[in-house]
């Protein structure tokens, strides 16, 4: 089962967009459709059909900008605001642009939206400020109305491949290496412009139950793409902006924010008491949350048990049955009734996600990375608080403006020593009779994570973990062993966790400060420091060293006037911000 | 080192009755996220070779007789 074969094979195409999860299918599709004559393929990991964070669907939009209930200028003055000021705001904008248009595409596949009874979109406030969460009915037909879409466009689907390097030549980007997860065999994708759309770095902390795969993302993400931008020379922003989120105790799914809050529910403490003004998860609210957990007033519920029983009848309708419908298992597991008890809440492991906080590959409003043809969206990308509808809209600006860049170039030119040695790295762990296996480099690695780096973060712990990162990383080069493809699958997300730990470790000692509340909260810089570091920070490879700098953000285009920078400062009830 | 074999009581459980996999199906193989299904060379049915589970849950939704269930993960239960 799963043997290895020692093969290669090599192809050439226009676009390649690897990541066939949200933001994925739609870039591929965008690129087809933008020139039905090229050559476009979607390469992944697992099956199309089922992957990446919407694999069961989604419950509904969390950041719908539709006209009548808000406009691209407050979207984007939020999120702003939400993000404590490091947002380059044009792609924030783009996307609030365009993002009405994306709603009414997916409805044309036949993707349902929650409307009221005169026809109008029915849109729920969540946030602090504006109101942008549409429900949708129907949204576990989300993945499969999507891939109707990419079979009518004739779209190439290469499935079980994991892609491990980028190739960089002239200047810019040349294709990708992949490896097939069930032989072990290699692929070469020469193409003139690639997309990453890989999502999150989610099996980067260790979930407290142990489970190394009941992860909050879709534990598939091991930060693959994070890895790959990095090795390839790309930037990537703020990622000590860790992803940090409210979650059920145990189980790995959200709860309240965007499907109950609008019923009713809240976040409580063991009082029964409401302590945050808000339930949208920022890291100013993520902080009121750990605050809580660590008090005498801890642990923190979620709270519905004063709804009518009909109500939560409503509600488990819909988180039982889409994104996570495991979770009533879950709870007829524990004896738990959202109708007669609260329901104990954690916070999660970290990770790296845009689509919920601020940490991606640097990209610009068209998708754009540092390295010319290569872009990223989704998850995986910099534009902060994305979500699910920003993954469609901005793997649809990525998958356009890259088809457009592969039309003006041919295939570029790279230097072949580059496959050579990565076959070598990628084959290394199959040639050893005797080591240690991916798992426990994995454990290892992720539990040095959750030791060292879980915020708040203190200066001496970072270092001791970078310490230890680096003895397990020399017994990963020297004597990871895999027997079969699947290990070796393993293995390759083993070497993706270790390079997204280091770059933690690294980004969040570079940034001197305390910033976006628990996601960057420093024990030695407590405080947010304007002056100094009112910027992006960029981290990239740098002559084999990674390396951090800053980075201006750009001009405002949406101006904040000062009294409503701190709107989300003050999350906690009772301590309202200055208005 | 030398390696140890450790048991783990896996989350995904196939009723080989329903299952028809000995007649060619391959649906739940092909859809999990994680890749972590295979068919027995033995019985000729789908079983879980990895406890490496998201219980997700695509493969009892997707198989067409109904005979994969889903459990939650026996250290997060």
């Amino acid at each position: 089962m799963d043997d290895i074969l020692d093969n290669q094979t090599e192809v050439s195409c226009d676009v390649l967009v690897i990541g066939g999860g949200t933001a994925g299918p739609m870039a591929a599709l965008k690129a087809k459709l933008a020139n039905p004559k090229s050559t476009v393929i979607l390469l992944e990991k697992a099956n199309v059909k089922r992957s990446g964070a919407i694999s069961m669907g989604m419950d509904g939009l969390n950041n719908a900008v539709v006209p009548g209930y808000a406009t691209p200028e407050q979207y984007t003055k939020e999120i702003t605001i939400a993000n404590d000021g490091i947002v380059d705001q044009k792609p924030v904008l783009k996307y609030a642009q365009t993002c009405y248009s994306i709603i009414e595409e997916l409805d044309s596949y036949g993707i349902r939206f929650q409307k009221t009874a005169n026809g109008d979109f029915a849109v729920k406030k969540v946030h602090h400020i504006g109101t942008y969460v549409l429900p949708m009915p129907n949204g576990e037909t989300v993945k499969k109305a999507l891939y109707r879409q990419l079979r009518r466009a004739r779209l190439l689907i290469s499935n079980r491949f994991m892609a491990t390097r980028l190739l960089v030549g002239d200047g810019r980007i040349a294709g990708a290496i992949a490896v097939n997860t069930r032989s072990g065999e290699l692929l070469v994708v020469r193409a003139k412009a690639v997309v990453l759309c890989m999502g999150a770095a989610g099996r980067l902390g260790l979930p407290t139950s142990g489970y190394m795969f009941g992860t909050y993302e879709n534990a598939a993400n091991s930060g693959d793409g994070y890895a790959m931008a990095y090795h390839a020379g790309a930037a990537l922003a703020n990622l000590e902006c860790f992803q940090i989120n409210p979650l059920i105790k145990d189980y790995n799914g959200p709860a309240c924010a965007y499907v109950a809050g609008p019923f009713g529910a809240y976040t409580a403490n063991n009082k029964g008491q409401r302590f945050i003004e808000c339930d949208y998860w920022s890291g100013q609210m993520m902080l009121e949350f750990y605050n809580e957990l660590q008090s005498g007033n801890g642990p923190v519920f979620l709270k519905l048990d004063h709804l009518h029983a009909d109500t939560v009848g409503e509600i488990e309708d819909i988180l039982h049955r889409v994104e996570r419908p495991s979770r009533s298992a879950f709870h007829a597991g524990r004896h738990t009734d959202y109708r007669r008890q609260m329901i104990e809440m954690h916070i999660s492991e970290i990770g790296f996600c845009s689509g919920h906080s601020a940490s991606g590959v640097f990209v610009d409003e068209y998708a754009r990375t540092t390295i010319p043809g290569l872009y990223a969206a989704g998850d995986m990308a910099s534009v902060p608080h994305n979500y699910m509808l920003g993954a469609f809209t901005n793997g649809s600006v990525a998958g356009k403006d890259a088809a457009e860049f592969a039309s003006g170039y041919e295939l570029a030119a790279f230097d072949r020593g580059d496959v050579e040695r990565e076959r070598e790295r990628v084959l290394a762990p199959t040639r050893r009779d005797d080591g240690i296996p991916p798992n426990q480099i994995e454990y290892k690695t992720r539990r040095l994570v959750n030791d060292y780096l879980q915020p708040p973060k203190v200066a001496r712990k970072y270092e001791l973990a970078q310490q230890r990162f680096a003895e397990v990383r020399e017994d990963m080069e020297r004597t990871m062993i895999a027997r079969n493809a699947h290990e070796l699958l393993r293995a390759l997300e083993a070497s993706s966790i270790l390079d997204c730990a280091d770059m933690a470790a690294h980004a969040s000692l570079y940034r001197a400060e305390s910033r976006w509340g628990l996601y960057h909260l420093r024990t030695d810089f407590p405080e947010k420091n304007d002056n100094d570091w009112f910027c992006h920070t960029l981290l990239s490879k740098r002559a084999g060293r990674m390396t951090s700098e800053k980075r201006a953000i750009a001009p405002y285009v949406v101006p904040i006037a000062d009294d409503e920078k701190k709107l989300y400062d003050k999350q906690r009830v009772g301590a309202r911000a200055a208005v | 080192m030398p390696l140890a074999n450790t048991s783990t009581s896996v989350p995904v459980i196939v009723d080989n009755e329903k299952c028809i996999a000995d007649k060619g199906c391959t649906v739940c193989v092909d859809v999990c996220p994680l890749d972590v299904l295979r068919i027995s060379e033995q019985t000729g049915k789908a079983y879980m070779a990895y406890d490496e589970c998201w219980y997700c849950m695509p493969c009892a939704a997707d198989c067409p007789t109904g005979a994969v269930t889903v459990n939650i993960p026996y250290l997060l239960k």
